[in-house]
């Protein structure tokens, strides 16, 4: 089955403001798109469980001009707060890329 | 049909741009020269010490040659969050910046500052007449919170520009304003409405970041009623993909965008490959909002920070390391004791690279083997010498204390540098997520001109 490693064409994090992370994942093909928006994988209950946060916290947009899924959820801590460990949000990713989609 | 042609040079003034795409776009013909200058994305220790983000030298570099342009092709430079963070030092600093460029090259022009810095008590004033509201999961502002603010900006909209401009100004630099802010502004004091003018700012407010590949660019934009044209100067494409990813970077949603005044709406946007480097995007909608809401940022002093960095490459310390660390935390506190001070004089924080350092708490690998980690430490305390003494203990006590098996009994830790301790300065936090609601867009932003 591929992980999203395998199929995507950019995967990536950010901050969203200080207080928010947003992770975007985005393919090349829209036929690849259309596939992973038909598997219902990438929905909030998946970023909820990866990031440990509550399903209701996770602000999921599918975003098809740009084949592109947008999850937007609290940062562990605000950016800069002592602890922090990205101020950027920019290494947030990672756990999605292993994440399989049956397509 | 009515258009307007903006060129924006880099992501935030002080980055860079290649000097020949600044000319291609000026031959091409713009209406007017822009860049963003900040962000709060570097974190709250600009916003709190008024320092800039990028180095002096490359945010006079940049400025420069759009200043030349700007006055030679007497079009209007604007600059938004001037300085990094946008606060009165910020734009104290970048005004006398274009004041010594201007007397350097021979440059004469009008220019405005539109502050954004507000204080403690016009903030007070709104938390006391109940119009300010939090945004996201914070609390409603209260008065001790504006208290212990460093240093507050409002993020100012567009209307403050249109003012500067209408009054004649041909540079404006802005204290912290709302990205697309600037740019927008210009647009629509061109007559072109909403929409597409905030589409605009939303494309040129990182430089050529809309373009593929990624690097070094200018973006121009053509503004006309029904949309925007994309192009950027160099060797890059902006594409309908490249252009509609755009709208994913650095908010929470790419369709619904909150500005101060109202909202954009791209969810019906429609693009086009016009040109081999040119795309056209429409069918944008803008909404005003029913109230006008200008957003705060402001950080507050947390301490004085030291750090050092420690590496084990000790197999029988790794898998024990949590066990270390109490041990290291215990010793600390006695010796700080012993030093007068207390557990509440300071915080004491260890990043362990090479298994948790990235992702902390949220990290989801727990069963891995490494054969090194690298920890960074990190002391904030109330004095810059309780750091000191604080980073100092904790360093010593990493690389002697002793745990279970331990046969390395020279010393835990390989330390990369000497001095191994340095101190990091000022230590903030961000403490506003949080609107006010002015009964005027220009009433938290005075505008002051000035003949250069």
């Amino acid at each position: 089955m591929p992980r999203i490693r395998d199929i995507a064409q950019v995967c990536k994090s950010k901050n969203a403001g200080p207080f928010d992370v947003t992770i975007d994942v985005m393919f090349a093909e829209e036929e690849v798109f259309r596939k992973v928006q038909g598997s219902g994988v990438l929905r909030p209950e998946l970023f909820a469980a990866l990031y440990g946060v509550r399903p209701e916290e996770v602000l999921l947009t599918v975003y098809e001009p740009g084949r592109a899924f947008k999850a937007t959820l609290p940062r562990l801590l605000p950016a800069g707060e002592i602890g922090d460990t990205d101020v950027y949000g920019a290494q947030q990713h990672a756990p999605l890329l292993d994440v399989e989609i049956p397509i | 049909m009515r258009e307007y042609r903006l060129v924006s040079t880099s992501g935030i003034l002080g980055y860079g741009y290649p000097e020949a795409c600044l000319n291609a776009a000026m031959e091409r013909g713009v209406d007017m020269i822009g860049c963003d200058g900040g962000s709060s994305d570097p974190g709250p220790y600009y916003l709190g010490s008024g320092k800039p983000f990028v180095s002096l030298r490359a945010m006079r570099r940049d400025l420069r040659l759009m200043l030349i342009a700007a006055i030679r092709h007497k079009v209007p430079l604007v600059i938004g969050t001037a300085g990094g963070a946008g606060g009165e030092p910020h734009l104290q600093l970048v005004a006398q910046m274009v004041r010594d460029i201007a007397r350097d090259e021979g440059l004469h022009f009008k220019m405005a500052l539109i502050h954004a810095e507000q204080s403690q008590d016009r903030v007070l004033r709104f938390v006391r007449e109940g119009r300010s509201r939090p945004l996201g999961r914070m609390a409603p502002l209260e008065e001790e919170t504006v208290r212990r603010a460093t240093r507050i900006v409002g993020l100012c909209g567009p209307e403050p520009y249109m003012r500067a401009l209408g009054e004649g100004a041909q540079v404006i630099l802005g204290g912290r304003s709302s990205d697309p802010a600037p740019f927008a502004a210009c647009a629509m004091s061109a007559q072109l409405p909403p929409a597409p003018s905030w589409y605009a700012g939303k494309m040129l407010e990182c430089g050529a970041l809309p373009a593929w590949p990624k690097g070094p660019d200018c973006l121009h934009v053509t503004v006309r009623e029904d949309g925007v044209t994309c192009e950027p100067m160099g060797d890059k494409r902006c594409t309908p993909i490249s252009v509609a990813n755009h709208s994913l970077h650095e908010n929470s949603s790419p369709v619904r965008h909150v500005e101060p005044g109202g909202v954009l709406d791209t969810s019906d946007c429609v693009f086009e490959q016009v040109s081999h480097k040119a795309t056209r995007v429409s069918g944008m909608r803008w909404t005003p909002a029913d109230d006008y809401t200008v957003k705060l940022e402001a950080a507050e002093f947390v301490g004085h920070r030291a750090v050092s960095f420690a590496g084990t490459r000790d197999p029988i310390l790794i898998p024990q390391v949590d066990h270390f660390f109490g041990l290291v935390r215990e010793l600390v506190r006695g010796k700080a004791d012993d030093l007068d001070i207390a557990p509440e004089d300071y915080r004491l924080t260890i990043h362990t690279y090479g298994r948790d350092g990235v992702m902390g708490a949220r990290e989801p690998v727990r069963n891995a083997r490494p054969h090194e980690l690298g920890f960074l430490i990190d002391v904030v305390a109330k004095e810059p010498d309780i750091a000191q003494a604080v980073i100092a203990l904790s360093r010593t006590s990493m690389l002697h204390s002793d745990f279970p098996g331990r046969l390395c009994k020279e010393g835990n830790m390989a330390i990369p540098f000497s001095p191994s301790d340095l101190a990091a300065g000022e230590v903030f936090r961000f403490s506003m997520n949080h609107v006010v609601l002015p009964e005027d867009p220009c009433e938290l932003f005075p505008i002051e001109h000035e003949a250069v």
